[in-house]
């Protein structure tokens, strides 16, 4: 994989696992559970979908290769994409779906938090924008989270099982990335090397409230989605949202 | 002023006077999802200056991925541009963040007169528990259906006593 500046590489961190998480959304058009659940997806998946433009732009001028934001989405693979692990995993049934986007809005939103501080002054205009509508993105994952946890017999077996299938993805979050530590002394993304430890402690306060197990803390292996290392998940989710672009190169609307 | 004496001088030097004019403009221009608010109205216009001969324009996405954003920076071009105005540059700007706080009292009137609840409240200085009045019947026996609504901005909501369903702009 070739390798951008720190920044670089945290412009598509963040560009990657929103429009990759949004996409994973969007493909419950037309199949969720209820009609107000369906309109809160898509919703979410909107919101991401603006702030992956935001990111993916700005990542696009820094590398100023000609490519734009929509390049860099439709026509890149999967050894180049670097988003989190977690969100190219399949929806699953509705607790799986929630528990994806719990664990991913636990980090997103203590992230962007710390992105309102950057030195980069964009990056904290894009991160100030985001974060409004990551808080309530976490407001209804948890929601959701407690629900199904502390709800009937059923709905706790599932979320349990979604929690216990999905967990080991979640090693990207719980543990220190080391382009965390020169982020954090040029003031670029100020505070992150505290991320991990907000992190857990965001979810091992609402699986506490939703009377679920936590498994042990994940430990690291061979993938990585930030170096491009991805499972095979990634690469059907990319067969579908980039087929057009690759069957009709530049087509528009 | 009329638009054909802009026409006519289109050269010159923009005045203070072109700024004003400019700014009437815009706020004939409607949100295409809300078509009875202006762009003056939601705060979304941030900046009008003239610069070399041209008029720059600052507007501020409301949502990160409100798919109007696009339509409404083509609609203020070209209502300008049909008044006169030459070659106007539209600038997107996110910082500072978009907020419910800019929408105008005349803007809130409006919201609520369409059907719309206005978003109650400050979202800088944010309170729990916020009742959210009927636009229909101004009751306030209200509950929330879902905090997502047709369009990222809105809530929907249900009155308990005529029995309306409505929207809610909510406060962000
Ligand atoms: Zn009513």
């Amino acid at each position: 994989m070739k390798r951008f500046d720190d920044t670089t590489e945290l412009l598509l961190q963040l560009g990657d696992s929103a429009m990759i998480q949004a996409q994973r959304l969007c493909e419950l058009v037309g199949g969720a559970p209820a009609l107000e659940e369906e309109v809160a997806l898509m919703n979410v998946g909107l919101d991401l979908v603006g702030q992956a433009r935001n990111w993916l732009e700005y990542a696009a001028e820094r590398i100023d290769d000609g490519r734009t934001a929509d390049d860099l989405v439709f026509l890149r693979d999967q050894g180049e994409y670097r988003n989190l692990l977690l969100v190219e995993q399949p929806n699953g049934d509705f607790a799986m779906t929630m528990a994806k986007q719990f664990l991913f809005d636990a980090w997103h939103k203590p992230l962007l938090e710390k992105l309102c501080n950057s030195s980069d002054e964009r990056i904290a205009g894009i991160a100030a924008k985001s974060i409004k509508e990551s808080s309530y993105h976490i407001r209804r994952s948890s929601e959701w989270i407690k629900r199904l946890g502390d709800g009937t017999h059923e709905s706790h077996e599932r979320m349990q099982r979604a929690l216990d299938q999905i967990w080991h993805f979640t090693f990207e979050l719980a543990n220190p990335y080391e382009l965390f530590n020169t982020l954090d002394t040029d003031n670029i993304a100020p505070g992150i090397k505290a991320l991990c430890k907000e992190w857990q402690a965001i979810v091992a306060t609402i699986l506490a409230e939703a009377t679920l197990t936590q498994p042990e803390t994940a430990e690291n292996n061979y993938l990585s989605g930030r170096e491009g290392v991805h499972t095979e998940n990634l690469g059907f989710v990319l067969a579908e949202m980039q087929f057009l672009q690759r069957a009709y190169p530049n087509a528009s609307w | 002023m009329q638009a054909g004496e802009l026409i006519a001088r289109e050269q010159a030097e923009l005045t203070e006077d072109h700024v004003t004019l400019a700014w009437s403009i815009l706020d004939q221009v409607m949100d295409p999802e809300v078509p009875v608010v202006s762009l003056t109205d939601l705060g979304i216009v941030r900046e009008v200056t003239p610069v070399g001969g041209h008029l720059k324009v600052v507007l501020t996405p409301t949502y990160s991925g409100c798919p109007a954003t696009e339509h409404i920076e083509q609609s203020a071009k070209q209502a300008l541009e049909e008044s006169g105005f030459n070659s106007v540059v539209i600038e997107q700007r996110l910082a500072p963040a978009w907020t419910t706080d800019w929408i105008g009292e005349r803007g809130r009137l409006r919201l609520k007169e369409y059907g719309i609840a206005p978003p109650i409240g400050s979202a800088s200085k944010p309170q729990l528990d916020q009742t959210i009045p009927c636009p229909m019947c101004d009751s306030t026996n209200t509950n929330e259906i879902t905090e997502f609504g047709s369009t990222a901005c809105k809530a929907l909501y249900q009155c308990n006593d005529c029995l309306e369903p409505f929207d809610y702009f909510k406060c962000i």
